[in-house]
């Protein structure tokens, strides 16, 4: 199976630090060869290595600004955190204003998309057809990372559409209707916070075909817009209210469902915490849960341009002022629905087979307690027990670890010496001994030189992880 | 696949992680979501159990052919009715340990509904044995 990933590593500009195999929350990256490497089946896209990475090396893939020329008609659709990099006083209207003047024809809104399934989340609450708890949809990051790390929650996770994708559908069905157009010639770009919503289009775990033809990120848009908001004349194009407009920040997808007892979980580190405890069924009581990988809410997604605390106020702000929006009618759910079922997914499984599995996790145990416990990721692996697993599956050599390298050193450098100790009298060393000696000159030697080919060797290896 | 642990009987912070650690063992093999599921559910209601009335103790978890076995030993004050302890709702927890969040009486109920099978040996001043089974 080939894994789509918009998060991906600018091998140029990465200097081999440890600081971002440490904070992934799936464990999927390494530093092999002086490189990070990150493996495929893990990643979740949450862009936690591209928040931590001070090299700036990791990168999302979007789409450049070429893409409009692939289509007659473009649609922009702005996630509602674009609308909080601007400042508090910058109306929706000017910033949809805005898009219509750097390229595309039109736009629609995500966050009037929110308020659909904000009204649909109510009606289903009220006909009590949800999970309880019912954990969000809308962070495709937290969404992996339960189908990674916590798959029996997967049947708790609500199957709605992300707003985006239910935009996108909307937004096709109103240009094919105005321009005459065939869906082919219509283009649906969305402007997205984050790498997750990228992969969501280009190899999503929820419908066949994404309607959103590509994604440009809130950074790339940022400067041409800012260019023409000083002088743009906005005009009515803002529908979303305070309910949608409110989706960029923590919480806000919460209010919308106008329950009492709901939790809000913003950043990924503490998302995994949460969600351990709903496995154990400690959170039963809780209704409705919102989950985002970003600090914050979206507004601390990482493609964003704004610091996350100013843009979250200048959202409350700009959502008071957009005030209630037009109440959206009954809502048929069939149109918001996943299309496929979530499945859990075997990245962090150690074998198919569970005799095999058992094997090698006795395996990881052994190797792991010859292992310092520092955790200090010099080896490249997150933690000791991380390289235990690796050196167990076949990815990595204990030797890597340097506390174990210099140790073995030691010992042999110790018994070298040992024997020309004894022989410090002037008397010649028995055969034995030279062939011993010998033994451990070479041995010393292979392991100066397994340090460049076993990394190698990995490299090439680990893409089959 | 045996793994071992020790609980401790003072240090509160750490109940669970036996039961947490265990979790992560059962995904890691590719066990069921399911059956990890109720594994882990009842495991850390032992274990709490083993920490806030049995004074700490330790622990065996197992993988075997066809099932997960889990046994939690101490030498606590040991359980005078277990039928009585069974009950829901039933519960000696001090406030101490009400203000823990723990105490609600519905431990072994819990456990007897999560797991295929429960054996509880106990000895009034001796200590209280629990096996637990889940079938694969
Ligand atoms: N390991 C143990 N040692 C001594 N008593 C125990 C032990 N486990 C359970 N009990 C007794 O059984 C009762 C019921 O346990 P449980 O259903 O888990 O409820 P809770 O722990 O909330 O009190 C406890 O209050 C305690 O009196
Ligand atoms: S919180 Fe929002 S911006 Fe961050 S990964 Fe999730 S959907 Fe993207
Ligand atoms: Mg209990």
């Amino acid at each position: 199976m080939a894994y789509y990933h918009s998060v991906t590593l600018d091998r140029e500009r990465c200097r081999g630090c440890t600081n971002c195999i440490q904070h992934c929350p799936t464990e999927a990256i390494r530093v092999r060869g002086g490189k990070a490497k990150i493996i495929k089946d893990r990643c979740i896209d949450c862009g936690e290595c591209i928040r931590v990475c001070s090299s700036r090396a990791k990168r999302a893939v979007t789409d450049s600004f070429d893409i409009l020329k692939n289509y007659k008609y473009n649609i922009a659709l702005p996630a509602p955190a674009l609308y909080g990099q601007f400042g508090s006083d910058i109306t929706a209207d000017k910033i949809l204003s805005g898009l219509t003047e750097i390229g595309f024809d039109d736009v629609f809104e995500v966050a009037r998309a929110a308020e659909y399934i904000s009204a649909l989340t109510r009606k289903m609450l009220d006909e009590g057809s949800l999970p309880k708890p019912a954990i969000s949809s809308a962070c495709p990051a937290v969404v992996r990372l339960i189908t990674v790390r916590f798959p029996s929650l997967i049947n708790n996770i609500v199957n709605f559409l992300e707003p985006m994708e239910v935009a996108a559908r909307m937004a096709r069905k109103k240009a094919r209707e105005k321009t005459g157009l065939p869906d082919e010639e219509i283009g649906v770009i969305f402007i997205t916070p984050c790498p997750a919503k990228m992969t969501s289009i280009k190899a999503s775990i929820a419908v066949n075909k994404s309607a959103v033809n590509g994604a440009i990120s809130v950074n790339d848009v940022y400067l041409r817009l800012l260019g023409v908001l000083k002088n743009v004349k906005p005009k009515n194009l803002a529908k979303a209210g305070f309910e949608g407009i409110s989706w960029a920040r923590r919480g806000g997808e919460s209010y919308g469902t106008r329950l009492q007892n709901y939790i809000v979980v913003d950043g990924i580190q503490n998302v995994i915490p949460i969600l351990s405890a709903m496995e154990n069924e400690k959170l039963n009581d809780v209704r409705f849960a919102e989950f985002s990988a970003c600090p914050l809410g979206c507004v601390g997604g990482a493609l964003n341009v704004a610091n996350s605390y100013v843009s979250l106020n200048n959202i409350k702000n700009i959502a008071d002022r957009a005030g209630k929006s037009k109440p959206i009618g009954d809502v048929k759910d069939k149109d918001f629905m996943f299309e496929k079922q979530l499945g859990a997914s075997s990245a962090m499984n150690l074998d198919k087979d569970l005799t095999a599995a058992m094997k090698k996790m006795e395996e990881i145990e052994k190797v792991c307690e010859t292992m310092p416990q520092l955790d200090c990721g010099a080896c490249g692996a997150p933690s000791c027990k991380a390289l235990a697993e690796d050196v167990v599956r076949g990815y990595a050599d204990a030797y890597d670890c340097i506390f174990i390298m210099r140790e073995h050193v030691r010992n042999i450098t110790n018994e070298l010496y040992e024997i020309a100790e004894s022989h410090k009298d002037g008397s010649g060393m028995t055969s034995d001994e030279i062939a011993r000696a010998k033994e451990l000159s070479k041995k010393l030697l292979e392991l100066e030189q397994h340090q460049q080919s076993g990394y190698n060797f990995n490299i090439a290896e680990m893409e089959r992880y | 696949m045996l793994k071992h642990y020790d609980i401790s009987g003072t240090d509160f912070s750490v109940a669970g992680e036996a039961s947490s650690n265990f979790k992560v063992v059962l995904k890691k093999l590719g066990i069921s979501p399911d059956i990890v599921r109720r594994v882990s559910i009842a495991m850390y209601e032992a274990e709490i159990n083993t920490v806030v009335h049995g004074g700490g103790g330790e622990c065996d978890a197992e993988v075997l052919d066809g099932c997960v076995k889990i046994v939690f030993k101490d030498d606590g004050p040991g359980i005078e009715n277990v039928e009585l302890a069974m009950q829901e709702g039933y519960s000696t927890a001090s406030d101490t340990v009400r203000e823990l969040g723990f105490g609600a009486g519905m431990g072994l109920p819990n456990i007897k509904k999560y797991t295929d099978d429960m054996k509880i040996e106990t000895q009034v001043g001796v200590g209280t044995k629990i096996t637990l089974i889940v079938n694969l």
